[in-house]
């Protein structure tokens, strides 16, 4: 009968046991000290094998272990920052180590604030006047070329500020590396005399600088008194109203820190009250615009009270006064 | 005397159902604490291999809000993770011979299980064929207290069965009520809510030996695990293998193993019978070995490549190698015609499923409304089997496959894996047994709080 298919199936491999030298070498157990000798005089190892193909009761164990979430975790987080905290307070427990790091990133630190484009080399100011640009300079002592990294721009602009002549300061470091400043200086509007000396007030009332003589700037009108400064808006107006007086006006006198005096010339004053001083002052005015009452020989009008305006004549008109009526009433 | 006699047996057998009760109820509360954890192992602890399965469940995956679609058999909610299976070892008969070499095994498949699904697995649901499983269909009938059926009403009926005597060093594997009747109403699948006079039920219950019961347990006590259920692999591959018509309208599952073949029958979607054939796959293997002269390796490579169980003319002429290694050149030359292989095997299978036959007639199978019979298992790859089992158990056999699973590896589909994905079905839907409703407050032992509640009661 022929064969219509011979089928051939898979052979399984199973290795004869081997006798003699081979199976020295198979199992690497000959001569003494274990593992036959090869050429070079080392002994070959057996290789390791493994009788059964189940895990051990141990390695099972440590599978199951290390598929456990928690430890998992921790071997991923936990172990490498303790070994990163372990190794960093192992390096920084020596003082000279610390210090190197430190000098280390203070250079890193000034290498980079000290590039050029950091830099600043001048400082300019505008807006000052040269006595006042002196004085900036004086109180804002920089050593340039200094690294913008050092600069305070807050601090810097509130010292200029704080400058009695400067009323607002601008302080910016622009992009070519300089240190740009502008000031706008207070303007002075009235003199102010005081037992002290003479000084120069601005709108507000802040204080401008010290003046030697009233002479300097006798375009400024003057005022007076304990207390004056904190008023000179009104004061102000109070000017403006008595601009019809002309050369008259004197000055203004601040009375118990309460209300204005107008003071003119041949001594003459005019109260003003605590309240509405300008409309006092109008009156007053009217009333001399049509009875040239401040043309009199009158020494004081007291507006102080509104319903009961008083004049006090000065001590010549009124003893001129009752001898005129002295003699009308003699001489009837 | 003789009624005194009685009680005391009574007490007795009420003890040894308490003792049950806890140790399954222990094992469904291990098995609702491995659901909040959300991964359950399974292991199939069979003759030839040992397979685990890793599932994670992740919430009960309802497919659609209305139930447009159905519950896809249980399936959903589940993933399997890992898959591995080795080799078994110390395993015959379905029932552990070896301690060491079975624990061995079942480390060696979780392991590999665990390491796929990279996630460590604390509980295990395990499914064995073996231990010579005997149904016993009980039933009870109780008048209701009130007119409603409550769940403890349920537990009152089930508790009232009369637990037939199965002998000392036997445990109750399975109990579970496959059929209610309220008044004259039958084929209730869940009374609770219903109103009536008097409930009736019919409880299927499955023991086995206690000794191998134990012994699995111990095997899994060692490899550091905890049991959260037990099932037997004729129940779980019935689960798989059956298709829901084929469970709803009646029909056996024969799971051919290695060492074992089990035998179940469904009915209404229960299991009404469980029986094992202690003979399998391993024992053609050995009839060949005999038979051929070649060691049990070469003789299962054989059957698996080449084996049947029809011979045809073709097969006379079909030589096939049988090898060896002694060194002698005529005896490594041997061949054996396909034809004489089939000789060998076709006397065993036939064995096999004559004494299926016999436990299905036994079972009173024939009397099912459909005959429907599955061949699952290992052993129903021979090629055609499905022939030689029509002439033997009736015109409608088919092969069955385990249903699909999501994740289940490809490699992990065949109808060997069929009780482990059943078995995967059980863990995420078990059926309802005995021991999920309550025990009624006079079964307790004494001094329980409820039994105080209800004398007070009772009383005042």
């Amino acid at each position: 009968m022929r064969q219509v298919k011979r089928r051939k199936l898979p052979v399984l491999f199973r290795q004869k046991p081997v006798a003699g030298p081979d199976a020295a070498f198979e199992t690497g157990e000959a001569g003494a000290g274990g593992g036959m000798r090869l050429h070079g005089g080392e002994r070959l190892k057996p290789p390791k094998r493994r009788a059964d193909p189940a895990p051990s009761r141990l390695s099972y164990r440590f599978q199951r272990w290390m598929l456990t979430p928690g430890i998992r975790l921790g071997l991923r987080v936990g172990v490498p920052v303790c070994l990163v905290l372990a190794l960093s307070s192992a390096f920084l427990a020596s003082e000279a180590r610390r210090d190197a790091v430190n000098d280390f990133v203070a250079d890193l630190r000034a290498s980079i604030q000290e590039r050029p484009e950091f830099m600043v080399n001048l400082m300019a100011i505008d807006g000052a006047g040269g006595s006042l640009a002196e004085d900036i300079r004086e109180v804002v002592p920089l050593d340039f070329p200094i690294s913008s990294f050092d600069l305070d721009v807050e601090q810097i602009r509130d010292v200029i500020t704080g400058l009695d002549p400067v009323k607002s300061a601008s302080v910016r470091v622009r992009p070519d590396g300089i240190l740009q400043i502008d000031v706008v200086e207070r303007q002075p509007v009235v003199v102010w005399r005081t037992r002290d000396g003479i000084e120069l007030l601005d709108e507000t009332g802040a204080h401008v600088k010290d003046l030697p003589s009233r002479k300097l700037r006798s375009d400024l009108p003057l005022i007076a008194g304990r207390g004056a400064d904190g008023h000179v808006p009104e004061a102000l107006a109070l000017i403006r109203t008595a601009q019809g007086l002309g050369e008259r006006l004197r000055g203004l006198v601040r009375i118990g820190e309460r209300r204005w005096d107008v003071v003119l010339d041949r001594k003459q004053r005019i109260m003003l009250p605590t309240e509405r001083p300008i409309e006092a002052l109008e009156r007053v005015l009217a009333v001399s615009e049509v009875q040239d009452l401040l043309e009199r020989d009158v020494a004081v009008v007291d507006m102080r009270l509104g319903s009961r305006p008083t004049i006090r004549m000065t001590e010549t008109a009124s003893e001129e006064w009752w001898r005129t009526r002295t003699t009308v009433g003699n001489g009837q | 005397m003789v009624a005194d006699k009685n009680n005391s047996r009574e007490w007795a057998v009420t003890g040894m159902m308490t003792d049950l009760y806890q140790s399954q109820r222990a094992m469904r509360q291990m098995r609702r604490q491995a659901m909040q954890r959300g991964v359950v192992a399974i292991l199939d602890v069979g003759s030839s291999k040992i397979a685990c399965l890793v599932l994670r469940f992740d919430g009960t995956g309802r497919l659609s809000e209305d139930n447009s679609i159905g519950s896809m058999a249980g399936q959903t909610g589940f993933r399997v993770i890992g898959a591995a299976t080795t080799r078994s070892r110390g395993v015959q008969f379905g029932e552990v011979t070896a301690m060491q070499e079975t624990e061995r095994a079942i480390r060696t498949a979780l392991q590999a299980a665990q390491k796929m699904a990279d996630i460590r697995v604390d509980h295990v649901i395990a499914c064995f064929s073996g231990a010579n499983p005997r149904s016993y269909g009980l039933d009870a009938q109780v008048e209701l207290e009130s007119q409603v059926v409550t769940e403890a009403e349920v537990g009152r009926v089930l508790n009232a069965c009369e637990v037939p005597e199965y002998g000392a060093g036997r445990e109750v594997l399975h109990a579970q009520p496959v059929n209610f009747a309220l008044d004259n109403r039958s084929g209730l699948i869940d009374p609770r809510g219903q109103l009536g006079q008097s409930l009736a039920v019919d409880m299927h219950m499955l023991t086995v030996d206690a000794v191998a019961i134990q012994n699995i347990v111990h095997c899994i006590k060692r490899c550091d695990l905890e049991l959260a259920g037990i099932a037997n692999s004729a129940y779980v591959s019935g689960i798989s293998a059956l298709v829901e018509d084929e469970q709803e309208l009646g029909a056996a599952c024969i799971d051919m193993g290695g060492g074992t073949t089990s035998v179940s029958i469904f009915m209404k979607k229960h299991m009404i019978y469980a029986d094992c054939v202690r003979m399998g796959g391993d024992h053609v293997t050995s009839d060949i070995s005999m038979g051929l002269g070649v060691p049990a390796a070469v003789a299962e490579r054989i059957k698996t490549f080449s084996g049947g169980v029809h011979a045809t003319g073709a097969d006379d002429r079909d030589l096939i190698d049988i090898g060896g290694d002694t060194g002698d050149w005529e005896h490594d030359r041997r061949t054996v015609s396909r034809a004489e292989l089939i000789g060998i095997m076709r006397p065993r299978v036939e064995e096999i499923l004559e004494e299926v036959r016999v436990r299905l007639d036994a079972a009173g199978f024939e009397h099912l409304p459909s005959q429907q019979i599955v061949l699952t298992g290992g052993a129903s790859q021979v090629m055609g089997l499905d022939g030689l089992a029509s002439r033997i158990l009736g015109q409608r056999v088919r092969l069955g496959r385990p249903l699909r699973v999501h994740g289940l590896p490809q490699s992990a589909t065949g109808p060997g894996f069929s009780s482990a994905v059943g078995l995967s079905l059980f863990a995420a839907h078990p059926q309802d047994e005995w021991w999920d409703f309550e025990i009624p407050v006079d079964r307790y032992p004494s001094r329980s709080l409820k039994r105080a509640v209800k004398w007070f009661r009772d009383n005042w």
